[in-house]
This record gives C-alpha cells, structure tokens and sequence, in this order.
C-alpha cells in the first residue's frame, strides 16, 4: 500500500499566508478566526526549570522540546489536535511493506542565515543523534522510531554510516524502518531527528547554541537566553512561512516556585503558568475564563519492587491488590490534585487516540465495596492488627508527591492497618533507588513518547529498561509482541491491561492533565494536542475588548 | 546563617575573666542579677510555656498528627478554620491534618535541633578548645590553625550536599548543624582556657601529677561553664533558623514528622490561598522561641557580664 | 602587616584544597551519578560520557587534573547539567549578580543597622530604645522564605509597584526586593551588635571626658564614638558575608534572579559535579578574601592592633 500524506491542513498554513497579514496596524484580524488582533503580539510563559540543553539532538525534556519546537522545524509538525502535517517535508511515500519512508522537502526552507534547507542536514542531524560521540542522552529515541540498525549504533557496536537514513538528493530523504510502525511520521516532529547545521556546530563547538551563533530554520531565532532566568526567541525572517506566524516575540521565564510564579501571573507579567495542586477549584471560580484544564497524556501509580530484593509481603498478589483497592482515587483526582485529573484503574492514558479502556472489575465497585475487599484479602494473605504489613514509600522530592503519599499512606493505615513510611529523595537518588530495586514501593509517572498504546504496555514487558518493579509475566510479552505486527492491536492491548490489573503489576493512581492558568487573550492553544506539542506560530494575542 | 557575632564571642571571653576576678560569688551573683532582669525573666517563662506546649501539648490534641480527615481535604479554606468544637484547634494543614498536633510536633523537633545541636557545638568545641588551649606550644597552634581553616569553609553549602547525598534524616541534621558552629566555640573555650591554666589550682594538679587529660577535664571544663552556658544559649536559635532553611530546601526531617521551619515553609507557600492560619501558628511558635532564647542569653551574659549596661 | 596578609594568604591554599577534598570524598560517596537517567544510557554513550568528563580516570587523578585546569587555565570544567555550558559560563552568569544583590543588601543592612543601633544606644532605655530592639529581633527572627512570598504579594500582587521577579541586567526595580528579603537578617544583627558597642563605648571614659567637657552630642558621637563602636560590626561582617551567600538561595528561588544560590542548590538536586565544586571553591575563596579585608580594615581603624 502506497499512500501520500493528506496535504489538507498544508493548504490551510498557505491559505493563511495569501489572506496577507498586517499586524503591524493594530486593527488586524485573525485570517481564520476573524478577531481582531492586538499590537503588542508576545507571548510569555513560565517554565519551572533552566534547560538542561537547548540543542535539538541533546533535548531530553519537554520544556526543551518547547523551545526546540519553535527554534527549529523538522520533517512533519503537528497540528492543533496531533495530527500529523507537512513541516520542512512538503509530504511523504510509504513503501508497501511500511518500511521505506521517502520524504519530499520543500524549495523555499531557509535556515536563519539563508542558507537551504537539505535533506544531508537532517542525515546529519539523525546521525549525530546516534553517533556515540556525541553522547546524547536522548539517543535511545531512535530505537523508538525504528530506523534500521540505529540501537547498534547507539550501542557503538556499528559504524554511524550503517544507519537507514539517506539523502537521494537535496530534496529528497529516505528513512528506512526495521517493522511497520504506523506512528513513524510522528516521530519525525520530535527534536531528535531535526536537521543540523554541521558546519555551525563545528566552528562554534559547544557554544553554538549561543545567541551569537545559533543558526535555525524554525519560525522563530534565539535572541536572549540567560540561564536560570529567560530565554526570548523573535520572529525568524528567513522562515518560509514566516507572513502566517503572528506571534513576534516569545519569552520563558524560568520560576522555581509555583505559587511565585502563580502571583506573577496574577500581576499581568505572565500570559501562561501552571496551578499548584488543589488550587484549581478557587482559582476557576474566580477566573473562570483563564483556568483551564485539558488531558495530558501521563499517568501516575505507584510500582512494586517485585525483583529478589523486594519485600517478601509484597509478592504476594493478594496484598498488592489489597493495597490497590484501598487507594481512593476519587479523593486524590478530587481533593488533593482537584485539577481535572481522572483516577485510573488501568495504566495507558484513557484519551490516547483509538484506545479504549478495558472493563476492569475494580473499576465498578464502589469505595466501600474496594475496602470491604481489601481488607479481606489482605486478612487472607495474613496481615492484620497483630501483624501489620510495614511498608516503605520512595518518592521524588515534590509538593504534590508527598500530598499524595500523606494521603495514600493514611488510607492504607485507615483501611488496612497497614504501617506506610515516606522517603523523599532527590531526582537523581530517586532514580537510582528505583533501577537498583532498592526499595518497597516507588512513586512512578510515565508520559507518552508518541500516541499509541504501547509507549505505555512496553513497561509491563520483562525486556523493558523502564520495568523498574521487574514485573514479569509471559502471557503479556507474548501479547506485547503479536501486537507489534498485529493489524488491530486494541484487544491485545485491552488483554495486557487486564492481565496486569489482575496481577496488580502496579496501582495506576490517575492520568494527568494540564492545569493551567492562560490569559483570555491568549488564543489557539492547542488543548487538544495529547503530547502538548504546541508551536508558538500557531499562536496570537487577541485584543482586550 | 546567623551565626553568633565574634564581638559577643570577646565580649563574653572578656566578661567570664572579670568575673573570675570576683571569685566564688560569681554564680550567686549572677542569679540575682539575672532575676532582676525582667526581659530575661519573662522569656524565660516563655521558653519554659513553650517547653510544657511542645512536650506535653500532645495530650490535649484530638487527633494523631498523622491523621488524614479526608472529608476535609479540598475544603480546607472553609471547614479546615481553626475551632475549638471540631477539635482543631490550630486548624488543619493542607493535607487534612491536624495542624495544633503537627505544631506541638514540629516545636519538639524544632526545640530538639536546637538543643542538640547546640549540644553537640559545645561538647567538641570546648573540648577542642581546651585540649589546644592547655597544651599549648605546636599543638595549639596546629589544632587552632585548623579552626581558621574550617571556618572559611562555607558549611552551609557542605551540609546541603551531604544532606542531598546522603540522604535526609534528623540524626544527620542534628550532626550537620552541630559541626557547623563548634568553631567558634573552640576559640572562645581556648581563650578561657589560657587564662585557666596558669590558676594555682592546676598548677597544684600538675604538680600532683594528674594526667593532663584529667586536668582538662576535672579543672578546666567546669571552669568554663559559665561561659559555655551563656553562648550555647546564643547558639540554639540560629540551630533553628538553620534547620528552618534546610527544610524550606525540602530537606529537613522526613514525613509524617515535621519540624517548625517544615510547617512554615508549607503555611508560606499557602498564604495567599486564604488559609493564613497555616503560617500564623506555627510561625508564632517560632518566633516566640527565638525571641525567649535571645533574651534569656542576653540576660544571662549581662548577669555574667559586671559591666553595667 | 604586609607578612600578615602574605601569611593570611598562605593558609588559603590549604583551606581551598581541603575544600576541594571534602566536596571530591562527598560527591563521590553518593548514590546515583551525574547522568542517572530515567533511560539508563547505552554503554557505548555512557563511556563517552564519562570520557568527555575525565570520569573514567581514578579518582586521585580526576582531582589533581580538576586541581591543575584551576590554577594553570582558572577552568572549572563543563558542567555536567548544562550540555552547552561550562562552569566558567554558570560563575560569570551567577556571580555578578549575587555580588550585586548582595552588595546592595550590605549598603542597606549596615546603614539602617547602623543608624537602628546608634539611635537606640542614644536614647537607652527609652521607646526608641525598645522599638529598634524590637524591630531588629523581629527581622532577625522572620525567615527570609517568609519574608519572600509576603513582598511579593504585597508590592507585585497588590500594589503592581515592582516586577515579581527575574534580573533583567540588574535594573534597580528588580533589585529592590532581592536587598529587602536578603538584608533583614543581618541588618538585625548589625542593629544589636552597634547598639551594645555604642552603649559600652557610650560608658567609657574618654567620651564621658568629651560630654564634660562641653562638646555637643552629635559632635561626640561622629567625632569619637562611632569609629570605636564600629569594630564589633566589622568583624560580623565576615559571617554575615557567608549567611548573604546562604540567604541567596532563597532569593533566588522566589525572584528567579539566576544567582548563584540558585545554580548551587540546582546542581546540588541534579548531582552536577563540576558546578557544585566550582562555586563551593569560589565561595569559599571569596569568603576568605572578604575576611582578609575585614581583618585589613580592622588594623587599619584599630590602631592597638599589630600584625
């Protein structure tokens, strides 16, 4: 099957150009929407943390990816609601086996400094990502896509030029993939595959992210970035479809605190930050227009360390369901988090597209039912109040993590008896108590790569580098790998939910969702997009009425 | 931090040596004149109320400090308000817990860092200081050298990093802080001592043939008490205004146990949500405590101090 | 007192290199290393890594080479964080403005300090008296993380005077509160300790001589009191330099001023070596030098003491 990416949404960006916009004047409007615009077209928002790099092949985080997302432009972009459309590549051929994806680029790419735009910069840039030397610790986001032979040379087992990447021509790119992975395209919006300007970073080695040298082929150029405290980004003449972008000015406040960071918005300095855990409820009462929630594609739950060094009560199926059962997810999405989150029963986000959650039997019950069942099961497994189970709760440092683990651990102590200690630790403590298995169990929150059921169930796989509890069970990575090759994977995938709910593999505690305070004049933001990969040219300032 | 200032330091080396001259009286008239001060009196009444909340409160408090009332999590702006009937009586914290039981909680820890750490300064400062003091010659110099060298470590720094990689527990703050602030005492117990050691009364256990460290320990010490005391008591509220901050850096006494700093660090971070009581309690705890400390050392260097102020 | 600075000097080095050893023994003792990630690294990555830092060398020699790129290039490294940053670039970033902040907040702690204690020695036992006692308890009492948050709302949120925070170049509406919450503490004990030493200097014979014979009060105390009373302050100022440092910390938190309290306790969560080491030596290196200064300036006001 040969198919040409739709070019819909392409013709609406060049629609958008023609309308011709004067935003200069002030009184101009939105071509699409039609409101009128204000004058003063920059956005600001608050990030919480400095970024630990911002150049596209070393991003590991999101609010990197933000800033990369605007600075520079791969194959594909994605729209509002995360679709796929055309970014650099006008468009793509797939081969019939799904393995040989040929992109098209368009003539009139530029980057900052004029030069074009060619597919050798994007073989240079995926190459570069897996390149050993360059020591990206994001290069594991090539054996997510899939490119041929790109986890052996990540693994320095072979050479860079081994790759399935190739440039036929200045315009022309063919990317070869190892199985037939629907969500390939997608992953050519991530950061990690976006061109690069080798002869930049080589004349201006680590420094040529600076302001001074950074060259970029996105909507937007760096012009200030001063660490711990903003990075601004301004209009990118060179961009080819500079005419439709309207936002002229982006600016990242780095905010450590969020209640600063809350009050700051409050006084007008911030168009966008995040709400501190319970405040949602106050603050949407009072600002009913700006307090927005939308699904974010993460979950929460807590694992078990089921490897040798485990605690022995907790290998026990009926305690971990027990301990399951008790947590009252209701009380957490209502009362503690109270921002639109959802509670979970099952581990794959409920509004991942074309995923639908399975019937669990805990999900049913009412709470007092659960209790009633927890503390059968955990009597049965014989635990009680002469024998209390003690167990050891490992989270990362954070506000909210501990209000959940007060929490949890009260009703475990309410329902069950159960005697819960807390252990906060820093991110990087954390981290490796968990991939040592040292410990009883741990906060855990796992957030989407890409759309698709399986950036989730992967984790319940014995071969995960993620299964940080060492969960294993036969049955799933024999379903995880029909799935792989399977036309329709969803009942599959409903069957590895099931199996590890039966087996309490973990407590799935709640998916996420994005709580956010975003001035009304601040229009377009894409709440649709599930990854929230937003593009700031897609956005505008309205004028106050 | 706020680290006692070196001009008390001398003022108190000078002060303890005049009061030496006096001879025996020296206790006995410091009582009175301590009791005359009236500041120093009230806040030791203060410190003595604080005491009693922190050790015996919990007795009156309605509910365990760890308790979670979820009805009232979520609701806290408007049914977690302080009230004698629902038994919370300080209110509840952002969690659904008890604030008054947390509070009497977090002033034992609080109290407890202090008193320990303090402790902690004074025993290996003014052992260190004496062993130099009386020895004498090279080892002093090479036992005070180090005390110049530490002290132009900045500790505070040292101790984030060994809280942050060793983890959090309150023996090692207790430790921590306690090794942050013994240098100074080592320098004032040194100087003491050097005045100390030329008494007859040494000279006569030297001459006895007493082991030196005996001496130190036997004669010079208890000598030096009086000193020891009125600083120690200096020391213990900047132990928790250090603790304070370690745990606004997340990094002080784990859960469910707290400490003031912890419960002010969360009531701060919430005083704009309408739940001010969550700061107002335990920061009134707080700043009573240090108040108290502050005058009655200040009382007891003047009642040790002839000097009149 | 030329062979007391050189001989101050001197034992600096050692100081400096016992604190490279405490730092080295600390980080190196930890759980969990700089590139600890969610995804553990590739091997083949992972040696690389390590190579690019000097990681994979034993550890007596990471820290003699750390040693020897400081003194011979003043380089403290890449940091590990921060891919497209050295330590150099976090320490010419935080530094300045620390140092700013920092030096308004002294300008204002010791002129109102000052002027707190001088009044209240004055008018001993009087309303003044009490008031400046209380304010400077009360100040010193206040914890700065309190302090923050309070003039955020009141001079961003309610009032709309001030920006909430961030440096913008070190502007001087953005430093105001910064110097606020920072000098407080130590204004405090500027405060008790001019007001004790003004008393104490206020007692002594010379200036009782003075008011004997005739000379008026403001006269005496500019001309004859202050400088005396003025010693014990001095010397505070070496701690209060190392609590200014500490104090940066929340400063930095809460009015995002990317100083260097902020890059510290960063570095410190992230396990970024190189960044902790650099700014622990300098600040080390810097308290001595301002204790040197203080020691200089008190030779040079006190003219009993000789070096």
């Amino acid at each position: 099957m040969t198919f040409k990416a739709t070019l819909l949404a392409g013709t609406a960006t060049a629609l958008i150009a023609l309308a011709g916009m004067a935003v200069a004047d002030g009184h101009a409007t939105h071509p699409v929407t039609g409101d009128v615009l204000a004058s003063d077209q920059s956005f600001t928002y608050r990030v919480l943390d400095d970024f630990p790099s911002i150049d596209p092949q070393l991003i590991q985080d999101v609010s990197g990816s933000e800033v990369a997302r605007d600075l520079f432009e791969g194959l594909m972009n994605e729209d509002a609601e995360g679709n796929v459309i055309p970014g650099v590549a006008t468009g793509y051929e797939v081969s019939e086996d799904g393995l040989v994806y040929t992109f098209t680029l368009r003539e009139d790419a530029k980057w900052s400094d004029g030069v074009q735009v060619t597919a050798q910069q994007f073989v240079d840039g995926i190459k570069r990502a897996a390149d050993p030397a360059t020591a990206s610790e994001y290069a594991w986001f090539l054996g997510v896509t899939g490119i041929v032979n790109a986890e052996a040379v990540t693994a320095g087992e072979m050479p860079v030029d081994a790759l399935g990447v190739r440039a036929i021509d200045d315009l022309t790119l063919e990317i070869t993939i190892d199985a037939p992975r629907p969500y390939f395209p997608q992953t050519t919006t991530f950061p990690t595959l976006f061109p690069a300007r080798l002869d930049v970073i080589e004349a201006n080695g680590d420094d040529w992210t600076d302001p001074a040298n950074i060259v970029s082929n996105g909507a937007y150029v760096l012009e200030e970035y001063v660490p711990q405290e903003r990075l601004v980004r301004v209009r990118n003449e060179m961009y080819w479809n500079n005419d439709a972008t309207i936002i002229d000015q982006v600016t990242a406040l780095i905010i450590n605190d969020e209640n600063a960071a809350l009050t700051r918005y409050l006084a007008g300095e911030l168009d966008m930050t995040d709400i501190p855990a319970g405040q949602f409820p106050r603050l949407s009462e009072e600002y009913p227009d700006q307090a927005i929630s939308f699904p974010n594609s993460c979950s929460y739950y807590y694992m078990f360390n089921l490897s040798d060094s485990g605690l022995e009560a907790l290998q026990d199926v009926r305690v971990r369901q027990a301990l399951s059962m008790a947590v009252d997810r209701d009380i957490i999405v209502d009362n503690v988090l109270a921002g639109g989150q959802r509670a979970a029963y099952t581990f794959t986000h409920w509004a991942i597209p074309g995923w639908e959650v399975p019937d669990i039997p805990m999900a049913n019950m009412t709470q007092a039912e659960r209790n009633e069942q927890a503390k059968a099961l955990i009597a049965e497994a014989g635990y009680g109040e002469d024998n209390p189970l003690e167990v050891e709760i490992v989270y990362n440092t954070s506000d909210s993590h501990r209000a959940i683990a007060v929490a949890i651990s009260q009703m475990w102590k309410q329902t069950l008896g159960v005697e819960a200690t807390l252990a906060n630790q820093e991110w990087a403590t954390y981290l490796d108590t968990r991939g040592e298995q040292n410990y009883e169990i741990a906060r855990g929150g796992w957030c989407a790569d890409y759309a698709e059921p399986s950036t989730y169930l992967d984790l319940f796989t014995t071969t995960s580098s993620y299964n940080d509890g060492k969960y294993s069970n036969a049955e799933v990575d024999a379903l995880m790998q029909e799935a792989k090759l399977s036309e329709d994977p969803l009942p599959l995938y409903q069957r590895v939910e099931e199996i590890a709910a039966a087996d309490a593999a973990i407590i799935p505690i709640y998916h996420y969702a994005s709580v956010r305070m975003m001035s009304a004049n601040l229009e377009n933001w894409p709440t649709e997009n599930l990854l929230q990969n937003w593009y700031s040219r897609d956005l505008y300032i309205s004028a106050s009425e | 931090m706020v680290l006692p200032d070196k001009a008390t330091a001398d003022g108190l080396v000078q002060a303890a040596h005049l009061a030496e001259v006096r001879g025996r009286s020296l206790w006995a008239d410091a009582r009175i004149r301590f009791f005359r001060n009236k500041a120093a009196v009230g806040a030791l009444i203060v410190l003595t109320l604080v005491a009693i909340f922190a050790f015996f409160g919990g007795f009156i408090a309605q509910y365990e400090r760890d308790f979670v009332d979820f009805a009232l999590m979520g609701a806290n702006q408007t049914q977690g308000v302080p009230s004698i009937e629902t038994g919370h009586y300080f209110g509840t914290d952002s969690s659904g817990r008890d604030l008054y039981a947390r509070t009497v909680q977090g002033t034992r820890i609080s109290l407890l860092v202090g008193i320990v750490g303090a402790g902690v300064a004074v025993i290996v400062g003014t052992l260190y200081g004496a062993v130099a003091g009386y020895f004498g010659g090279r080892i002093d110099s090479i036992m005070m050298r180090t005390v110049d060298v530490l002290m132009s470590i900045p500790f505070m720094f040292v101790l984030i990093l060994m809280l942050v990689i060793f983890g959090r527990s309150i023996l090692m703050l207790f430790i921590g802080i306690g090794l942050i602030s013994w240098l100074d005492m080592a320098r004032i117990a040194r100087g003491q001592t050097l005045t100390i050691k030329n008494k007859e009364f040494v000279e006569a256990a030297v001459a006895t043939g007493v082991a030196p460290m005996m001496i130190i320990l036997r004669h010079i010490v208890p000598n030096l008490l009086g000193i020891v005391i009125v600083y120690a008591t200096l020391l213990v509220p900047g132990m928790i205004i250090t603790e304070s901050f370690i745990s606004f850096l997340g990094l002080g006494v784990q859960e469910p146990n707290t400490s003031l700093g912890a419960l002010i660090s969360a009531g701060a971070s919430q005083m704009q949500y309408g739940v001010i009581w969550q700061l107002l309690f335990p920061l009134f705890f707080f700043i009573i405590t240090l108040f108290a400390f502050f005058f009655v050392g200040d009382g007891l260097r003047d009642a040790l101090d002839p000097k009149d102020r | 007192m030329f062979s007391f600075i050189v001989r101050r000097i001197a034992v600096a080095i050692p100081t400096l290199l016992i604190l490279i050893l405490i730092s080295f023994v600390l980080m190196f003792a930890a759980p969990g290393g700089p590139f600890t990630n969610e995804r553990p690294l590739p091997e083949a990555v992972m040696n690389n890594v390590m190579e690019r830092y000097g990681l994979d060398d034993p550890y007596p020699v990471q820290m003699f080479n750390y040693v020897k790129n400081i003194v011979l290039h003043f380089d403290f490294g890449p940091s590990f964080q921060y891919r497209d940053r050295t330590v150099n670039d976090v320490i010419a970033q935080g530094f300045p403005v620390t140092l700013t902040y920092g030096f308004w907040s002294f300008v204002v702690a010791i002129g109102v300090g000052v002027s707190l204690g001088v009044a209240a020695a004055i008018r001993h036992n009087s309303w003044l008296d009490y008031l400046a006692v209380g304010i400077s308890i009360g100040a010193q009492v206040l914890p700065n993380f309190v302090m923050a948050p309070i003039l955020l709302l009141v001079f961003t949120l309610w009032l709309g005077w001030l920006p909430g925070g961030g440096w913008n170049g070190g502007q001087w509406n953005y430093v105001i509160m910064p110097v606020i919450a920072l000098s407080t503490s130590y204004m405090a004990s500027i405060a008790r300790i001019t007001r004790s030493s003004m008393l104490e200097v206020l007692n002594s014979g010379f200036i009782r001589t003075a008011k004997a014979k005739g000379l008026p009060m403001r006269r005496i105390i500019w001309r004859h009191a202050l400088k005396p009373a003025m010693l014990p302050v001095l010397s505070y100022l070496g701690p209060a330099f190392v609590a200014m440092i500490t104090g940066s910390v929340v400063v930095d938190v809460y009015f995002s001023t990317g100083g260097i309290g902020q890059f510290f306790v960063n570095s410190a969560f992230n396990r970024d070596y190189s960044v902790i080491m650099g700014i622990t030596i300098l600040v080390g290196a810097l308290t001595i030098l301002f204790n040197l200064l203080v020691d200089i300036a008190y030779a040079w006001i006190d003219p009993k003491i000789r070096y």
